[in-house]
């Protein structure tokens, strides 16, 4: 009997353990991780969390965005010139989006958005998204979703209104998709060879940056490493350059021979040498009134001919690209789209 | 006592404004959560979205309605996705007893699935079809094992059921009408599609082969069973997309496709094409896939039944005009037509196509056929089919879907 006692007492534990071990619970609040020190909305990053920047980073409808990483302690990442670095198991990608409320002068004041975590586990990247409060005292975790009105004042002056949408997790893996594997996609070398102002230092280049600090292993010589031009200035990169570093960052993610969009035969990363596959002269196989009576995706010299313009100016969800995290026409990069495509022959 | 009213008013607007939202919260968080295994219920009445639905990364779910017309799922006034609902990277799911309305893009698209049943699935644009309505109703692609079953498909600006780069396919007891293409078997393999109706769209049934897919080469299609009439609808596909090139009076069209069957169908009231076999170089569209082939071959058209009515053919689309080219004051078009332009590389030393690669069109009722011999300028048409009159191997197909 006793044992009997003994016994269902140590099953139930064991079974409680279990369970508990089963359900990791997912912090609630992004509080909870401690990845910021002082007030959360300064988004000044703890020990161990280190800021970064993209050349050439996607458009999100004119947010702004801060990205940090946190390695495991003591653990590094391994140079690659070629993919997004492989990071370990524990690695966290942080990215909150914010406005600025006058884009003109950074001192007005900001409204943080969203925060959106990329956590690397072991049985994989696993996305989470936290929604800041109207207090701006802390971000909630939000599955669903959700659409915020935002308003600011642009980089021209204009007073801006439009709404802004956050995605529901499995939106995540809309873009962070390879091969059905949620993957990372901004932080490349060649996306990361860039300098950022870390706290009140002078500006430093990243990658020596990460190398200083023991985060990354292997940098060459920093004059060989493959470097993405920032899209909108041409001192960076040629026209052709700039706009395929643009149309990578926005459009590879599906537009590639792993990614959801494979299924287009479209592939624009920026790596793609095949002239068809880039959608010069290609015809549109499910584009429905997304060709918008257009023939083909890119006609050299001819940008208002190209299917590939016409979807990029579009805000009508059953016809622009990309489907998802896009409410506004981002009028700068149509720019230099509209140059590359006349300038080809 | 006004300002109470009001007040109330004012209230019961912000819960009629916050009641859709809600569900489309409650329905999406159910497909996040949703453990393998598992049935998601949706009840009986119209729920309004204004993003889409998505269920990925799941096993063994099905999703399930009250019925057709019953769970209605509306996406009209649509802000966010490209679809209504979206599965991805999936296995063994089943989606049924419901309707999707008006979505902005595609109705149902489901992608990377193992495993994916429709079965009584309505899929519509409501109101006059038009160009505005989205590209496909029901859209697997890179799907394995594939039934359509009992669905129904309704103004869909490209095509109504549309089953792209997958392999393993049924498509049966299924509707189509006022779409473009009723429905399309595009770059896919094993495919049977039979006991259907498509009627009044532009084009009833299309097997086609595209360049530039990242699944090449589709083929191995039965068509049979079916009843395809009165496909006469104005083609109102946006230009750019190949069905825009589909003429309307097109009852089967097959385009560059390889080894399909087509046996006890009933085409009638098709104006324009019975049944088209084209190459795809007939569309004088660019080749620059090396990997692509163009030709239609092995293809058998046997024992159906051919109809129309007397009269000319549409006369919008380029077949009126070949047709005036070849055709004798007077003529009757022909059921069947077959561009004549073969594959270089398949003919015998006497010019005479391989015989797995035949076509071959046989007892058929009210048979008649058209050899373009576009290949040659139009130089010898011929509506002789002697050459014509012979019978391949059945087409085998297979599908391993139990749900």
């Amino acid at each position: 009997m006793r044992t009997c006692l003994v016994w269902g007492v140590l099953l139930s534990i064991g079974w409680l353990m279990l369970g508990s071990w089963q359900t990791v619970p997912i912090p609630e609040k992004l509080s909870d991780y401690g990845f910021f020190k002082g007030n959360l909305a300064n988004q000044q990053p703890a020990d161990g969390v280190v800021q970064y920047a993209l050349n050439t980073p996607l458009f999100s409808d004119y947010a702004e965005k801060l990205r940090f990483v946190k390695l495991p302690a003591g653990q590094s990442v391994a140079y690659n010139d070629t993919a997004v670095l492989d990071f370990p198991v524990g690695t966290t990608l942080i990215k909150t989006f914010y406005y600025p409320n006058d884009f003109r002068n950074p001192a007005k004041g900001r409204r943080l958005i969203e925060t959106r975590l990329l956590i690397h586990q072991s049985e994989g990247w696993k996305a989470l998204d936290y929604v800041w409060n109207d207090d701006q005292t802390d971000a909630l975790l939000e599955v669903a979703g959700d659409t915020k009105t935002v308003s600011y004042i642009d980089a021209n002056g204009q007073s801006q209104q439009h709404p802004f949408v956050i995605p529901n997790l499995n939106q995540c893996k809309g873009c962070h998709n390879r091969a059905e594997v949620m993957t990372p996609i901004g932080p490349s070398v060649r996306q990361l060879n860039g300098d950022l102002a870390y706290g009140a230092t002078r500006p430093e280049n990243q990658l020596r940056h990460w190398q200083r600090a023991g985060m990354l292993t292997g940098l060459p010589a920093l004059e060989k490493c493959p470097k993405a031009p920032v899209w909108n200035k041409p001192e960076t990169g040629s026209l052709n350059d700039r706009a395929r570093a643009w149309l990578d960052i926005n459009c590879a993610h599906c537009h590639n021979p792993k990614g959801p969009a494979m299924t287009s035969g479209l592939n624009l990363n920026y790596s793609e040498k095949d002239p068809t596959a880039l959608g010069i002269q290609k015809t549109p196989v499910a584009a429905g009134r997304g060709s918008g009576g257009r023939t083909y995706d890119i006609v050299p010299g001819k940008p208002d001919e190209s299917i590939l313009i016409y979807r990029l100016e579009s805000t009508d969800p059953g016809e622009m690209m990309p489907e998802l995290g896009r409410k506004t026409v981002h009028r700068e990069s149509l720019v230099l789209l509209r140059e590359w495509i006349k300038a080809m022959k | 006592m006004k300002l109470y009213l009001l007040s109330l008013l004012a209230c019961l607007c912000t819960q009629l404004a916050w009641a859709q939202p809600a569900v489309q919260k409650r329905y999406q968080t159910q497909l996040i959560m949703a453990d393998n295994g598992s049935t998601i219920d949706l009840d009986a009445g119209t729920f309004t979205f204004t993003g889409s639905l998505s269920l990925q990364d799941k096993k063994r779910i099905v999703i399930r309605g009250k019925g057709i017309d019953k769970t209605i799922l509306s996406f009209k006034g649509q802000t966010d996705g490209a679809e209504g609902l979206r599965v991805s990277n999936a296995e063994d799911i089943v989606i049924e007893n419901l309707t999707v309305q008006d979505s902005k893009g595609d109705g149902i698209k489901t992608m990377n699935v193992k495993g994916i049943t429709f079965r009584n699935v309505k899929v519509e644009w409501t109101g006059a079809p038009k160009a505005e309505n989205g590209g496909y109703g029901l859209y697997p692609v890179q799907c394995d094992n594939v039934v359509i079953d009992g669905c129904t498909a309704i103004g869909a600006s490209d095509a109504g059921i549309y089953v792209g780069q997958s392999r393993g396919i049924v498509v049966k007891n299924s509707k189509a009408y006022h779409n473009v293409a009723g429905i399309e078997i595009e770059n896919s393999r094993n495919a049977d599609v039979f006991d259907n109706e498509t009627y009044e769209n532009t084009g009833g049934i299309l097997v086609f082969d595209l360049p530039d897919l990242v699944q090449k080469q589709g083929g191995n299609v039965r068509v049979f069973n079916n009843y395809v009439h009165d496909n006469n609808f104005p083609n109102f596909a946006p230009a750019g997309n190949i069905v825009a090139s589909v003429s309307d009076g097109t009852g089967l069209m097959i385009l560059a496709a390889n080894n399909v069957e087509v046996f006890n169908n009933r085409f009638i009231r098709n104006q324009t094409l019975g049944t088209g076999i084209i190459s795809y170089l007939l569309t004088e569209r660019p080749i620059t896939d090396k990997a692509y082939y163009p030709f239609a071959t092995g293809i058998s058209i046997h024992d159906n039944v051919y109809e129309r009515n007397a009269g000319p053919v549409s006369q919008r689309g380029r077949y009126n005009k070949l047709f005036s080219q070849v055709l004798k004051p007077g003529q009757d078009v022909p059921h069947i037509i077959y561009d004549g332009i073969a594959d270089p590389n398949t003919l015998d030393k006497d010019g005479k196509l391989q015989a797995d690669k035949r076509i071959c069109i046989r007892n058929n009722k009210n048979q008649s056929f058209v050899n373009l011999d576009a290949g040659r300028g139009f130089q010898n048409v011929s509506f002789n089919t002697t050459l014509f009159d012979c019978q391949l191997e059945p087409i085998k197909t297979s599908v391993s879907n139990n749900r």
